[in-house]
């Protein structure tokens, strides 16, 4: 309505149309930073109201909580990012929140001036937790599924502390060059294409590939035991090309 | 017009348009050299028009025709037209045609006549320059009027600063020449003008001079508090007249009273008068043709059981010739009245229809984007704020763009032909449109892609006009540079964008009907005499819901005759199938393909149905204040109109009455006008004087709300000596119970305002206009059918205006008190309405559903489920593979929105149309480094 009616706001917005408040994406919020944008708004419907019957705008909320906690774990000013629960019918509402987060995101002045982190580093940072989102969609799943009741709740649904132990528990999964059986069942499983090898040759993990699911960790026959979980440590180098042959004992199977 | 209902023979005449309508193009170039210049009738004659001319900017076909001013029509001269038009168009010697076709219903929708104030010579129209109508300032204020937008005087062609409207011109007066009846849409109308001159110049001071303010219709109590509330309007409550002009400015000088001031007289820049709508000019010849009969009126006289059937079967009405109404008002009948016109066509159905032929797919998969963007001046509305050409250029400059152009109008006709011309001529496979919302015309040019023989799915728009020009209309530079960066997105966009099918779902032919009141029934057997079957579902052990408390209306219908009636022809109907006593306990499934389970006295059953429609009614409020409930002398006034039938003694020889309007509603609870209270008051009133003619009544009331053709019971109730005393919201009525002499009474005080004290009135009876409030059930139902509920908690249909009994969810309907409080008559209206809805829908054999729903990479997709938790409509499910679980969509439940998407980790399933890579594309364009102000920020979201 705030078209319809006329109503003057704010002209540095730039909105992109979603179906559904729930359909913003942790990666979309961080790559409008890594883009060097200041400020990120979301606006879905009032809650407990759903054109569909999704309530997505919960999605929408849970999830630019636990985006904020991130942002304040690399340094970055929460208040960066904001949602807010409108009809179509608030237009007056909508022109009030776009000027005034417009003027709040001007205040703040450019991505790294006034944050807890230095300008360079913005960018390498946030592309760092980027490559993390699907990790941290999984680690996270079930409370982004939870329901949240009330307003109360928002404020301690994700915690700073939870946060800080989920960056510093990322896994890395490894495959044990004696273990492995090259047996192609990992990599036919791999989501993204992470893992290669072939038959006799024995499978490596491209680590900047992963995206930590663990499905290869699952797939991999308990008898060979070959994909190893990694905290806290750093992932050994891959063997080198030339050493990948797999030389078979004998038939096992 | 001759033969009978179902099968009639009218004899038409076309007039000559003068203009080979195939060949023309409406390019205007015969308007430009056209020599005759007069009064443009379009423009309410404030501007000039030519004799060839397109009538307006948006008409429909968009070709030109030329009038009785023609030189060569009235004189055989001149023919410079024919000589410029390029591609032959000119026709002079084209004859009126005449034609005989042979139809089964007739339905009349020839609209009103605005009133016209220089017959009488009322308030200096047509004296005094800078006095205009409604309907001339309605042109000033539109892009496409006299001055382009501008907002001018005619004496001086200057702004004017001070405006102001007077209401109610030629609307209820028994004077000679004025109407007796309310035009019901001024007030509202009025309110529109002073927001969209405000809009024009933020520092123009409005005043309204008005007697009631009747914002009666949904949603239009906020709209009224929005606009009194606004900075520099005065809403004052006087009776007006204008009593001259200053000579050297021309301002209008009018005289009104104020109960602080008196008689004051005051300077205005421009007088609006708030003209009424009057029957249509040619009505008497149009009875004459269609054997109808007019109302005293002059409107179409219909039967009190069916506002749109006229008394000869076979012909019905729709629109304002029913009487004064409002846009959703004439869009319930049109509908409503269609639906009745298919009654008798049930035989003919489905014979003249054609099967619209598109041209072969191309498939542009293998080729790179070239995408072409059309930039849409909208008139003025985008053109006058963003510097158009300016994009165009800009646009050519982005990658893949190879061809980019602005047009006037995109949404013409000619637009589009010009859009599938330049995709074939150009090779585009991409189309951005850069104009308005996509809610609104995104259809029109994914339609307009497919005539060009391109996936409609490779068509994007980018919104330059409400997201752009009307909100930041006073930073035209940042506009503009805004409307290019738009433009960028989407063409970023657009190049990813891939070509998607649509799904044809079967229609189940049977409809479920939830609510058995007057507008349920209605509805049913609507529906039913159109050959579906019909499940009629009422939670009561009776039909009739709220009516069955009501006896009478204000015209005097027999109600409960009536409902009787209506409630033998449901049972009686074959086809019809009624649950009494029955609760809805589930639904599922989508358009053309529901299924409910309803619990009733015979069980549960189990209904396969294609289309809902809701009509589960409303309820009367039970008031908390005024001492109901604590003191038998207060009562609602429904149970008022019962007591009045059954000759309730004690009312018989009541010797004062006592009513009070707006309890419950128009407060800060209950933020609307329940809209039927005041005539409910006015008719108990009157048929309370019928059995007590000596009782004093007393109306409390804020606005007295008897619109349309109502306002003559509310004269009639005042010469009856029904006496009416407003008071205002901050100071409402007091009642406390009190026994005076042995007598019982409620004493009721209230500050009048013409008199400046306090009334006391000693009541037998108070009764209170209690709000009519939304049904307690309304919010189960709701969930069900996947539907919303406004504000005010009525359930909230596809659009206020033009979409009035839809749902935004497909195959869900509306009608009835659900919708918003309404009378008989429009309830029947709307119910009708919504039956003729579900006809478009139960006549198909399949619906098309949206290519934009969701799919899984199986090979991404690690079966961890979080995308099945995400989605409530039960689209997706896992299932084994020799790689493990996978997910899978049905794509028929999958509605599009995308959740699942954001929670899968892979990003093995995406939401077409909207997936990652789409977006990301827009997020990367929405940010230029070099070019952009220091400050952005990006905005996701759906509002």
């Amino acid at each position: 309505m705030a078209g319809v009616s006329r109503l003057q706001y704010a002209t540095e917005a730039r909105l992109i149309r979603v179906m559904c408040s729930g359909r913003v994406d942790l990666e979309f919020i961080l790559r409008a930073f890594t883009n060097g944008m200041d400020g990120v708004f979301i606006a879905g419907c009032r809650l407990g109201e759903c054109n569909y019957i999704t309530h997505g705008n919960y999605h929408a909320l849970k999830l630019v909580l636990l985006c904020k906690r991130i942002m304040e774990h690399i340094g970055l000013n929460p208040e960066r990012l904001r949602v807010e629960f409108m009809s179509s019918g608030e237009g007056i509402l909508f022109a009030q929140v776009m000027n005034d987060f417009s003027k709040k995101v001007k205040d703040l002045g450019p991505l790294g001036k006034s944050d807890d982190i230095d300008e360079a580093d913005v960018k390498s940072k946030l592309e760092e937790v980027t490559t993390l989102v699907p990790y941290i969609k999984m680690a996270k799943r079930e409370k982004l599924e939870s329901p949240l009741e009330n307003e109360a709740e928002y404020e301690g649904f994700f915690t700073r502390e939870e946060i800080d132990e989920l960056f510093s528990e990322v896994v890395s999964y490894y495959i044990d060059p004696e273990k492995c059986q090259a047996c192609m069942i990992c990599r036919r499983r791999c989501p993204v294409e992470a893992i290669t090898g072939g038959k006799n040759q024995i499978h490596v993990i491209d680590q900047a590939k992963c995206i930590k699911c663990g499905t290869c960790f699952e797939a991999c026959p308990p008898r060979f035991g070959a994909v190893q979980k990694i905290a806290g440590e750093p992932v050994p180098a891959p063997i080198p090309e030339e050493k990948r042959t797999l030389t078979r004992k004998g038939k096992q199977k | 017009m001759e033969g009978e209902a179902g099968d009639f023979k009218v004899t038409l005449t076309q007039k000559p348009r003068y203009i080979i309508e195939d060949k023309c193009t409406g390019c205007g170039t015969c308007a430009e050299y056209c020599p005759v210049q007069y009064p443009d009738p379009f423009n309410q004659e404030i501007s000039q028009n030519k004799a060839v001319h397109i009538y307006f900017s948006q008409a429909i076909p968009l070709i030109a025709y030329i009038d009785e001013s023609c030189l060569y029509l009235k004189e055989e001269k001149c023919r410079i037209c024919e000589g410029v038009c390029a591609n032959d168009a000119i026709d002079l010697q084209q004859k009126p045609e005449k034609q005989e076709i042979n139809v089964a219903a007739v339905l009349l929708s020839p609209g009103y006549e605005p009133f016209d104030p220089a017959t009488k010579g009322d308030y200096g129209y047509g004296r005094f320059e800078n006095v205009v109508t409604s309907l001339d300032f309605e042109r000033l204020l539109c892009a496409t009027g006299p001055y382009e937008g501008e907002i001018l005087r005619a004496s001086d062609q200057k702004h004017p600063k001070k405006l102001a409207w007077i209401q109610c011109v030629g609307s209820r007066r028994v004077t000679p020449g004025d109407n007796s009846y309310c035009s019901s849409v001024c007030c509202t109308y009025t309110q529109k003008q002073v927001i969209l001159t405000q809009d024009h110049d933020a520092d123009a001071e409005c005043t309204i001079f008005h007697n009631d303010i009747r914002s009666y219709g949904k949603d239009f109590e906020a709209y009224y508090r929005n606009t009194a509330e606004l900075p520099g309007v005065r809403f004052i409550r006087s009776y007006t007249s204008v009593v001259g002009e200053v000579p050297d400015t021309k301002n209008v000088v009018v005289r009104y009273a104020t109960p602080d001031e008196g008689v004051k007289e005051e300077a205005f820049d421009m007088v609006v008068l708030s003209v009424g709508l009057n029957p249509p000019v040619d009505n008497a010849q149009l009875a004459e043709q269609f054997g109808i009969a007019l109302s005293d009126k002059g409107f179409c006289e219909a039967l009190p059981s069916n506002p749109m059937q006229t008394c000869r079967p076979g012909v019905f009405v729709s629109g304002a010739f029913q009487g004064p109404m409002d846009i959703p008002e004439s869009v319930f009948s049109a509908s409503g009245a269609g639906s009745q016109c298919g009654e008798f066509l049930g035989h003919r159905r489905d014979k003249l229809t054609k099967e619209r032929v598109y041209p072969q797919e191309k498939d542009v998969s293998q080729e790179e984007p070239r995408v072409g963007v059309f930039v849409c001046h909208c008139g003025a509305n985008i053109g006058r704020i963003v510097d158009v050409p300016a994009v165009v250029d800009y646009a050519l400059t982005l990658p893949n763009v190879v061809y980019a152009q602005e047009q006037l109008f995109s949404c013409a006709t000619n637009s589009a032909q010009e859009i599938t011309d330049m995709v074939k001529e150009k090779g585009l496979n991409r189309v951005v449109v850069a104009a308005c919302s996509p809610r609104t015309l995104e259809p029109l040019f994914r339609d307009t892609l497919r005539e060009a023989g391109i996936n409609q799915y490779f068509y994007e728009m980018a919104n330059i006009r409400e997201h752009d020009s009307w909100v930041h209309s006073k930073e035209p530079e940042y506009a503009t540079q805004k409307a290019k960066d738009i433009t960028r997105m989407s063409v970023a966009r657009a190049c990813l964008l891939s070509p998607l099918q649509e799904i044809d779902l079967p229609v189940n032919k049977a409809a479920l009907v939830v609510g058995g009141g007057i507008a349920g029934m209605t509805c049913a057997l609507s529906i039913a005499n159109q050959g579906h079957e019909v499940y009629l579902v009422e939670k009561e052990p009776q039909l009739g819901g709220m009516v069955r408390h009501i006896y009478s209306t204000l015209e005097g219908m027999d109600v409960q005759a009536y409902l009787k009636d209506l409630i033998r022809q449901v049972y009686q109907h074959q086809l019809i199938h009624v649950l009494a006593d029955a609760t809805i306990t589930e639904a599922t499934g989508y358009i053309g393909n529901f299924v409910t389970k309803v619990d009733s006295e015979s069980g549960v059953t189990e209904i396969k149905h294609g289309a809902a429609v809701i009509a589960t009614g409303a309820d009367e409020y039970k008031p908390t204040e005024y001492l109901y409930k604590e003191h038998d002398q207060v009562v609602t006034q429904l149970e008022l109109e019962e007591k009045i039938v059954e000759k309730d003694e004690a009312l018989v020889n009541a010797q004062t009455v006592v009513m009070i309007q707006c309890v419950g509603c128009r407060n800060k609870d209950r933020d609307y006008c329940a809209r039927v209270c005041c005539s409910h008051a006015i008719k108990n009133a009157l048929n309370l004087k019928a059995i007590n003619p000596e009782v004093d009544i007393y109306i409390l009331f804020r606005d007295m709300r008897t619109y349309g053709l109502l306002e003559d019971y509310y004269r009639e109730a005042s010469e009856q000596d029904v006496k009416f005393v407003r008071y205002e919201p901050a100071d409402p009525p007091q009642a406390e119970a009190v026994e005076e002499g042995g007598r019982s009474v409620v004493r009721v005080s209230v500050p009048d305002p013409i008199l400046g004290q306090k009334l006391a009135i000693d009541a037998d009876y108070l009764t209170l206009s209690a709000a009519v409030i939304p049904s307690a059930e309304s919010s189960d139902v709701a969930q069900f059918f996947k539907v919303s509920l406004g504000s005010d908690g009525f359930f909230k249909e596809a659009h206020v205006k033009l979409r009035p009994v839809e749902f935004s969810a497909e195959g869900v309907y509306l009608c009835g008190m659900a919708h918003y409080p309404k009378h008989i008559s429009e309830t029947i209206n709307q119910a009708y309405g919504a039956a003729g809805r579900t006809l478009t829908l139960l006549s198909h054999d399949i619906v098309t559903a949206s290519g934009s729903v969701c799919e899984v990479d199986e090979k991404k997709c690690i079966g961890c489920g979080a995308c099945m938790s995400a989605c409530t409509y039960g689209a997706i499910e896992l299932r084994d593979t020799k790689q493990g679980q996978k997910a899978v969509v049905n794509p028929v439940i999958c509605k599009g929105d995308g959740l699942c998407n954001a929670k899968c980790p892979t990003g093995a399933i995406y939401l077409k149309h909207f997936t990652d890579e789409e977006i990301e594309s827009q997020i990367d364009a929405a940010f230029i480094a070099e070019e952009a102000p220091p400050q952005m920020d990006a905005a996701v979201g759906d509002a």
